[in-house]
């Protein structure tokens, strides 16, 4: 138990996905101009991430792993080069029946994701997870826990980040700086901040 | 005529319109991999590579691609890419593909790729299309560069490896900033670059959402 609230802790703060990784940047800084917007991608994130990263980690162990197939007889048979593809493959198959199943049955939480479900294909933190899922080596209860943190730890940069620009549009920034420049320096230093987590011992 | 366009396709990304300073595409694997310029250079060489190919495929099969499954096959085609790049760094440059580690995989997901294949090459013939991805790399390739010369030099005294100036835990006089090495200078030095470029080229600027009202008062003092 222990071992998986450290993994958690870990995934949240230490190696937060957007502020030490800088994974899911493009969306990290295109869709943070708002916090209910940041907050509807930073939920559907943490969605996807929990279901993807196990999907990926059974399907890795199962099939494309070397040595995986033995009960088909085939021992030697080493299928990792096709995990990008068949990661990628996953992943927008999954956001795919997601969204079906959200619009039959809660058509309210739909409506709220609205276009940043699609989007969720293509940004590199949903991909990312399951590379180091699989680099890392995770069993499947950890990549469980693992997708989970890691989703957590990026809508809550996401939601800081929306946070302070909101405020931050009506300060009096330099005109070169004005818009992506400043935000860059933002996240700079809400980095910066994230860095220190980095000394606490797990 | 067709010459000029081809420049202009060609040239206009690594500074009139480059893909991280004013598109806010691929950013993503642009800060993590900055630290050293060999891994950077390999990274950039990489992402040309995608790109360009990638272009070039996916405007060759433009017309055959029924519109609502469009997305699936290009990303297929870059997958599919990515994964020959993968299985090439592997063979030949094993050190730096396992100091990529997951930042090779994650050029599939690099919105650079996935937004000129359908911004640009949908639209375009095959030829424009690859130098297309030529010039996005490259322009990609332009800022990263800046962001690891930067880094390298300033946070570990060398560049490319070789040590330029001798730091102080070998004997040396240069007293390394270690903070160049994290994660939060590389968002420091993009800010900065992009100030700098958009100092040179005012029109890049983005309009403020709010403008501060002029005093109309006089001040009492």
């Amino acid at each position: 138990m222990e071992h998986y609230i450290s993994l958690i802790l870990k995934a949240i703060f230490v190696e937060n996905m957007a502020l030490a990784f800088f994974l899911g940047m493009c969306t990290f800084l295109a869709i943070s101009k708002k916090i209910e917007a940041a907050l509807g991608l930073g939920i559907a994130v943490v969605v996807v991430l929990t279901i993807t990263v196990p999907v990926n980690n059974l399907l890795y162990n199962g099939i494309l792993r070397e040595g995986a197939l033995d009960w088909a007889g085939l021992s030697n048979v080493d299928l990792s080069f096709l995990g990008l593809i068949t990661y990628i493959g996953i992943i927008a198959a999954i956001v795919q029946i997601m969204e079906m199943v959200l619009d039959k049955y809660i058509p309210a939480l739909y409506s709220a994701l609205g276009v940043f479900l699609p989007l969720i294909t293509v940004n590199c933190a949903i991909l990312g997870a399951s590379l180091f899922m699989v680099e890392r080596d995770y069993n499947f209860g950890e990549s469980v826990v693992y997708g989970f943190g890691a989703g957590v730890g990026w809508a809550l940069a996401i939601v800081a980040l929306a946070g302070i620009r909101e405020k931050l549009k009506y300060s009096d920034v330099p005109e070169g700086l004005r818009g992506l420049g400043i935000t860059f320096i933002t996240v700079g230093l809400m980095s910066l901040g994230f860095m220190s987590f980095s000394g606490i011992s797990l | 005529m067709a010459d000029a366009s081809a420049k202009q396709v060609l040239f206009e990304p690594i500074f009139s319109n480059n893909p991280i300073a004013l598109q806010i595409l691929g950013i993503c694997s642009a800060l993590a991999v900055t630290t050293s310029m060999n891994v950077t250079l390999v990274m950039c060489a990489a992402v040309i590579a995608v790109t360009a190919f990638s272009n070039l495929a996916v405007s060759l099969v433009r017309t055959q691609i029924p519109g609502s499954i469009r997305i699936i096959v290009q990303m297929t085609i870059i997958a599919s890419l990515v994964i020959v790049v993968d299985q090439v760094l592997k063979a030949y440059a094993y050190e730096i593909s396992k100091q990529l580690s997951v930042f090779v995989g994650l050029i599939i997901t690099n919105c650079i790729v996935m937004g000129r294949a359908e911004g640009f090459a949908m639209k375009n013939g095959p030829y424009l299309s690859f130098l297309d991805g030529i010039g996005n790399g490259l322009g990609y390739s332009v800022l990263l560069i800046f962001v690891a010369f930067f880094r390298e030099l300033l946070g570990a005294g060398s560049l490319f490896g070789v040590s330029l100036m001798p730091v102080v835990n070998e004997g040396g006089w240069y007293v390394p900033n270690g903070l160049l090495l994290l994660p939060p200078s590389a968002f420091f030095i993009i800010g900065l670059a992009i100030w700098g470029l958009r100092t040179w080229k005012p029109e890049q600027i983005e309009e403020p959402d709010y403008k501060m009202s002029r005093h109309t008062t006089k001040e009492a003092f």
